[in-house]
């Protein structure tokens, strides 16, 4: 370890408590490490690597896991209630989303004990919309912002985008960080836009819970995602998210282990649950599971919440509620017999 | 929401297609051995799987006889290429029946169905593909312009990967035009004798293959044949010694893959949570039963605290149970013999000083089944750092520097294999440089490959197998 700061490695890592604030000494040594440009630089780079062929040998192991049965039943029901369900086009409009939270709200009418998901995720204009068909349910309005998904605009404009959504009543804030900055190393700058988009889903109780979109697949490496994931976690993230959507190699196994590694080592220094977002490219139940297995076994069960993992994906859904029926009925279902938003 | 658990998830066990009773291999076709027959028995619920007739050595007489005959008439005077039809069809009909031989060495041995499915079985397959691809090309690898096959091979087995050893010995001795009489281990006999049916439904001519099952007497007797050209012998230290000496100043040939106690290097820049997957997958692989496991941790001291915490929380996820689940990352121990030894050598290392720590996965109520287990505070001089203990028994010591951590690594009689995980190449090239040990891993442990030659030195045997060193094995150049 090359770094003079405070790090994961170097902590006492005795505690297991879950939630509230750090220590007073590990606050302090945090406020060190991010107080300066040169501080975020030696620790980020200080962080362990990530070996390539021995992280997607463990994805591939994880994989393996046979999920059967009432176990299988389960799994489809908790990953139903960890959807973000998105709509995030052009092309979207009114009736676009209010279809969309009327499935986010009853999933699977004809099987009313299909859980609700946890939140549908749109463009900030949209949020009023969504706001009045959601309301009195469970299901948060999640709504991406700063310039969303290039991040490439005015800090001005990043921070108003996140205003319009939350004071619409966004509870959810989706940001992507600065790839630009990132990926020429002003991790200052990266660290300080995420502090203010924060400080934009305003404060107390009602505070919109901040997701920091990472878009791995623009970052060229698992070193440069795990140090992503730092950065955000030391800004305040309360979820670090894989990716937009828009980019292709969204959210895949070994990346989505990276970032559980971190929250995980994260809450070993500091005793604080922070989330994780896979979002992008996972289309199928039996996908879903095997990322609910790296987060049962990398994170460990406290994740297994919606609180804490969470799905940003749209034609999921479907595809859970099929393999659902399939467990239940023995047998498979056209994709027609359920409706589809 | 409750808790999520994995429900149970067996492999049938009917696709083993177990028999009621196995018999010898001998001249081409199943034959009644003289000894006394044994039971094979799963070690995971104590039944008797199937009884199985074993050799004499009238049989072993037979036997050698048989292979004497065939490397004479038939398949040492056989062109190369016609050679490699025969072991590709071999290889074939492995891969077909992987889920039988999987099952089927589940049963017998105890080792997650995990692992045979996806690593005992392709590893077997894929060493005779590649040996088969030698057979006609032999003048090009390097043993000179027309290598020669030795003769009569005799080789003995151990039980921890009763396919995988078989096809270890058979691939390259066949490829290079020898015939071969195998004795598998007393305990784990099905999968070997498997293989000599597929030989059979291969084709292969009769007497080129012979199988006898049976105890150590049979592999005594076999060893100690004057119609053997050459002995392969993969095993204990203990054993292979006294082969060693029996077979001096006869002029036979002799290979030996014996035990180990190899030393896993965790610098403190390694990739950390790689680190922790392959000391896992270095001692835990097989239960342990691995002669190069990684056995001893040795981890800088200036990240030990953080890389024991972070390795004990990822062994309480090993989940120890039914071999045949396909969930189970921890299988059963082979025998009870075995199972004795280990609780024998974790109590001497309570004795001596050293920390055990065991994982709170639970057990099975029945079956031959020891917790992962980690004892730390190890030092050098401990019988838990120095002897073999053979099962999923993790001694962790510390080391400051580089040299120090060579050191220790080499300050054992053995040296089959080793692991060095850093980021940094040129430190694990020069660790490398220093290992004395037949095999070096890098940022990754007990990978297995056919173009990798495999072996030891000092008490780990000598011989290579697999590679162009391991041909060398079986041909004069």
């Amino acid at each position: 370890m090359t770094t003079t700061v405070p790090s994961p490695r170097q902590q006492d890592t005795g505690r297991n408590g879950s939630g509230g604030a750090p220590p007073v000494e590990t606050a302090a040594a945090l406020a060190e490490v991010t107080g300066t440009e040169s501080g975020l630089r030696r620790f980020l780079h200080g962080l362990p690597g990530v070996d390539q062929v021995g992280l997607e040998r463990r994805s591939a192991l994880l994989a393996t896991r046979s999920i059967k049965a009432a176990s299988k039943l389960h799994a489809l029901d908790l990953a139903v209630s960890m959807i973000d369900l998105t709509t995030l086009e052009g092309a979207d409009t009114p009736g676009k989303v209010r279809s969309l939270c009327a499935q986010a709200r009853r999933p699977d009418p004809e099987h009313p004990d299909v859980p609700p998901v946890a939140a549908v995720c749109i463009y900030p204009d949209l949020v009023p919309v969504a706001v009045a068909a959601l309301h009195g349910s469970s299901v948060a309005v999640a709504a991406v912002a700063t310039a969303f998904p290039s991040g490439r605009s005015s800090r001005e404009v990043k921070l108003a985008d996140t205003a319009l959504a939350v004071e619409a009543g966004a509870g959810e804030i989706d940001m992507v960080i600065d790839r630009g900055a990132f990926l020429t190393g002003r991790y200052g700058q990266v660290h300080e836009e995420i502090v203010a988009v924060r400080q934009a889903c305003g404060s107390g109780p009602q505070r919109a819970h901040l997701k920091v979109i990472l878009e791995t697949g623009e970052l060229g490496g698992y070193d440069a995602v795990r140090r992503a994931s730092w950065l955000a976690l030391l800004a305040g993230a309360d979820v670090i998210k894989t990716s937009t959507g828009k980019i292709s190699p969204a959210a895949t196994l070994p990346v989505v282990q990276v970032m559980l590694q971190a929250v995980r080592d994260w809450h070993r220094l500091t005793g604080e649950l922070r989330g994780v977002k896979a979002a992008g490219g996972i289309r199928t139940a039996k996908d879903a599971i095997r990322h609910l297995v790296a987060v049962n076994e990398i994170a460990g069960p406290d994740w297994l919440h919606p609180a804490l993992f969470r799905f940003g994906a749209s034609s999921l859904l479907g595809d859970l509620l099929r393999q659902r029926r399939t467990q239940l009925e023995g047998h498979y279902v056209g994709a027609d017999y359920i409706g589809s938003a | 929401m409750d808790t999520w658990t994995y429900a149970p998830a067996p492999e049938s066990a009917a696709l083993a297609r177990l028999q009621p009773s196995y018999r010898p291999f001998v001249d081409g076709g199943f034959v009644d051995g003289g000894g006394e027959p044994l039971k094979t028995v799963n070690p995971a619920t104590g039944e008797v799987l199937a009884e199985v007739g074993t050799a004499d050595e009238s049989d072993v007489d037979r036997a050698v006889a048989a292979a004497r005959l065939a490397f004479e008439t038939t398949w040492g005077p056989m062109p190369g290429a016609e050679r490699a039809k025969y072991l590709f069809r071999i290889a074939r009909i492995v891969a077909e029946r992987a889920r039988e031989l999987a099952v089927l060495e589940t049963l017998d041995n105890g080792k997650p169905i995990r692992e045979s499915r996806d690593v005992d079985v392709p590893t077997a397959s894929a060493h005779l593909f590649h040996h088969a691809g030698w057979a006609d090309k032999l003048q090009y690898a390097g043993l000179g312009p027309d290598p020669r096959p030795l003769g009569v091979v005799g080789a003995v087995i151990p039980w921890n990967f009763p396919l995988l050893m078989a096809a270890w010995k058979i691939a390259p001795a066949l490829a290079c035009g020898n015939t071969i009489v195998l004795k598998p281990a007393e305990t784990t006999p099905l999968t070997a004798l498997v293989l000599a049916e597929i030989a059979a439904e291969a084709g292969l001519p009769a007497e080129v293959l012979n199988v006898l099952p049976g105890a150590g007497d049979v592999g005594s007797a076999l060893v100690g044949h004057d119609g053997l050209d050459k002995v392969a012998f993969t095993g204990s230290t203990e054993v292979g010694k006294q082969i060693q000496g029996r077979l001096a100043g006869t002029g036979r040939r002799l290979t030996l893959e014996l035990g180990g106690k190899a030393a896993n290097i965790v610098y403190d820049d390694a990739p950390l949570d790689q680190a922790v997957e392959g000391v896992i997958e270095g001692i835990f692989f097989n239960q342990g039963h691995v002669c190069c496991a990684g056995s001893r941790l040795l981890v800088q001291e200036s990240i030990a605290d953080e890389f024991d915490e972070l390795l004990r929380r990822r062994i309480e996820t090993l989940r120890v149970g039914d071999p045949l689940d396909k969930n189970t990352d921890v299988g059963a121990i082979n025998s009870a013999a075995q199972l004795d030894r280990i609780v024998e050598l974790a109590a001497a290392g309570d004795a001596e000083g050293a920390r055990r720590w065991t994982s709170p996965c639970p057990l099975p109520e029945r079956g031959l089944f020891f917790p992962p287990t980690v004892f730390s505070g190890v030092e050098q001089t401990m019988r838990v750092a120095r002897e073999e203990i053979f099962g999923p028994v993790l001694s962790v010591l510390t080391f400051r520097t580089p040299d120090e951590a060579v050191a220790k690594a080499n300050n054992t009689p053995y040296g089959l294999s080793a692991g060095i995980w850093t980021d940094k190449g040129a430190k694990a090239l020069w660790t490398a440089q220093r290992m004395r040990a037949g095999v070096v891993w890098t940022n990754t442990f007990n990978r297995f490959d056919p173009t990798a030659p495999f072996g030891g030195y000092r008490e780990s045997g000598f011989g290579r197998e697999g590679g162009l060193a391991g041909l060398a094995a079986y041909a004069d150049g």
